[in-house]
């Protein structure tokens, strides 16, 4: 009993002895003043020199959070308790938090800069007229495939390709509903927001029969795993392919003809900011070309600011994998919001796609 | 101690009970009954048993089935010859130590260790046979959802057999039972209590595995446990999520019911 008791009183010291170092770090690097500014952001998305630089510039001391899902940070903003100025979700994520009154208006006479980002990214179905949200980055759906690995004549430059015999048992995909069956209809020369029953049932039969081509269905991994050059070929988001891409020079990456998705990553205010002026600044700040651009080398994404993309080095703004050509650009579509009831069927097709065997 | 105090103290594990255990329990069900649009139905019973979830619930059972009987196989005689060492204690340990070590980082580990170009196909490079495909089958799916799960069909069977009177095994020998016959009469009906516990540890949560199945078989099998991540992540349809949930936890109670009632009936 005397030791059990000791060994508690022992965990009780070790672990208020944390919380007190916590305490001190925290007030020993400014985190504990009123002029600070929480960023809750995707990891390592956003040039650290440049956080520096909106510090040295403003004053404000910035707080620098981390999530991996969309779904994860609006189940932690819808919680409360959190006093986060900006956060950076992705467009359909956008669409939610505003049907549940998590976000705030932004004051579009503190943006300035707005002016700088390119008009095919402003006024979108997710947010007419931006009056929640500036976009951050963007990017497109496409393939990632190592020319050693994928049989001669493949290019990719059609979904089709995937469909290639010869792949059998060296594709990857990413693990989303939206995705797979997005290509599926886009293949067959349908939207990738298409609901009608007949297209969606024509799709699954297809995807179907690619079943002997995939290798496996995965989440994050995929990055480690195609750069690991585990597979051939891979349909991944262009962010990761811009990863991938610098862990193992010899992939490359192609958005297919027929089309596919865009999406956003955007800059909002929650609902539980608390420095709505400083949230402001900070997003004039990332709107400045300059800044935009610095940020985009950085990031390796494709910015919307189109008066950054003349500061960016030659071979990254002529790089057509990341900042595509007009014609292609037009058949790029943004995620709809179909619905709670058709996104559950997509799913639902798509567990039917997973669960068909070999 | 009258009975009035002694309720008294009763009151923190019935607040447990009901906070932890009835009540999520019973929001869980609660929510079952709801749509996506969150208007009342039995639609999501409806839809379970349609052809989708119920070869998710056959896949489910079989590999759940496959993985117990695997980590018995293993435990089994792993467990009797940890009676027979030396140092019963210090194997003991080594073999929870695994579970000391977070899941996740487990299974990525599986990831390099399986992979093409992982530490098994350079072996069987070298002895020959060629690199395979180890990663994303179901082999290499059972595989390491036995690892994961073999202390906790080790360490029942380990107490059952620790507990077991030596002198009924010297009993049987010297009444002239072959070793064979000793064991199937004598040492495994009485340590059939652990070999059910053993199971049930294994049995239950390898219905619901959800992690391993997208990252050790990137997704090729799917059960019940992914389509619930599905529904509560990504489509947010809690109510078809709750639904798999509560058909998981009648099943449940009718095993325990299943290994209880056996055990009840052979006294």
């Amino acid at each position: 009993m005397k030791s059990l008791i000791r060994s508690f009183a022992a965990i009780l010291v070790a672990a208020l002895g944390c919380l007190y170092l916590a305490t001190y770090l925290n007030t020993s690097e400014g985190y504990s003043g009123s002029n600070t500014l929480t960023i809750y952001n995707w990891g390592d998305y956003v040039d650290p020199e440049l956080l520096e630089k909106f510090q040295k510039e403003t004053g404000i001391t910035v707080i620098y959070q981390t999530f991996d899902s969309n779904e994860a940070m609006m189940t932690k903003i819808q919680q409360g308790g959190t006093t986060y100025d900006v956060a950076m979700p992705s467009e359909y994520a956008i669409d939610k938090m505003r049907q549940e009154n998590l976000l705030l208006p932004l004051d579009q006479a503190k943006l300035p800069n707005l002016k700088h980002i390119d008009e095919r990214f402003l006024d979108l179905g997710f947010d007419k007229g931006n009056k929640y949200s500036v976009p951050y980055f963007w990017g497109t759906v496409g393939v990632v495939f190592n020319p050693e690995l994928v049989p001669e004549g493949l290019t990719f430059d059609s979904w089709d390709d995937l469909w290639d015999p010869r792949l059998g048992n060296s594709l990857m995909l990413v693990d989303g509903a939206r995705e797979v069956i997005g290509f599926g209809l886009n293949s067959l020369g349908y939207s990738l927001n298409d609901t009608n029953e007949a297209h969606l049932q024509e799709t699954l039969a297809k995807l179907q029969t690619l079943t002997p081509n995939v290798k496996a269905i995965v989440g994050d991994e995929i990055k480690m795993l195609l750069a690991g050059e585990e597979a051939a070929a891979g349909v991944v988001w262009s962010g990761d392919a811009a990863e991938i891409m610098d862990e193992n020079d010899k992939l490359d990456y192609v958005i297919p003809k027929e089309g596919s998705n865009v999406w956003f990553d955007n800059m909002v205010i929650p609902r539980t900011a608390s420095n709505l002026d400083g949230a402001h600044k900070f997003m004039n700040f990332m709107l400045d070309p300059a800044n935009a651009a610095q940020n985009a080398e950085y990031v390796g994404y494709s910015t919307p600011n189109k008066d950054a993309i003349p500061l960016l080095p030659e071979e990254i703004s002529s790089d057509e994998r990341f900042y595509p050509p007009a014609q292609l650009t037009s058949r790029l579509e943004v995620y709809n919001n179909l619905g709670k009831r058709m996104l559950s069927h997509y799913n639902e097709l798509f567990l039917e796609f997973k669960m068909h065997r070999k | 101690m009258p009975v009035r105090s002694r309720n008294f103290f009763l009151v923190p594990y019935m607040l447990w009970i009901i906070l932890f255990v009835a009540a999520p329990i019973a929001l869980i069900a609660y929510r079952s009954f709801f749509d996506v649009e969150g208007s009342l139905t039995l639609d999501n019973y409806a839809r379970f048993f349609t052809p989708v979830y119920l070869r998710m619930t056959f896949s489910s059972f079989w590999y759940a089935f496959l993985i117990t009987l695997f980590s018995l196989l293993i435990a089994y005689p792993a467990a009797w010859l940890l009676t027979r060492t030396k140092h019963k204690q210090l194997w003991l340990l080594l073999i929870i130590l695994p579970t000391w070590i977070n899941l996740l980082l487990k299974v990525y580990a599986f990831l390099g260790i399986f992979g093409t170009y992982g530490a098994i196909n350079k072996f069987l490079e070298w002895i020959g046979i060629g690199t395979q495909q180890i990663l994303f089958t179901d082999f290499s799916f059972v595989f390491v959802s036995v690892y994961i799960f073999i202390p906790f069909m080790i360490l029942p069977i380990f107490n059952a057999l620790e507990e077991l009177n030596p002198s009924l095994v010297f009993a049987a020998r010297d009444l002239g039972a072959s070793a064979w016959t000793t064991f199937r009469r004598v040492v495994f009906p009485l340590t059939l209590d652990g070999v059910k516990a053993g199971c049930q540890a294994v049995f239950i949560p390898a219905l619901s595995l959800f992690m391993i199945t997208r990252l050790v078989a990137g997704n090729r099998v799917i059960t019940l446990g992914t389509a619930i991540e599905q529904h509560f992540l990504v489509t947010q349809d809690w109510g078809m999520g709750s639904t798999i949930a509560v058909f998981l936890i009648i099943v449940m109670v009718l095993i325990m019911f299943a290994a209880g009632q056996r055990k009840a009936g052979s006294r």
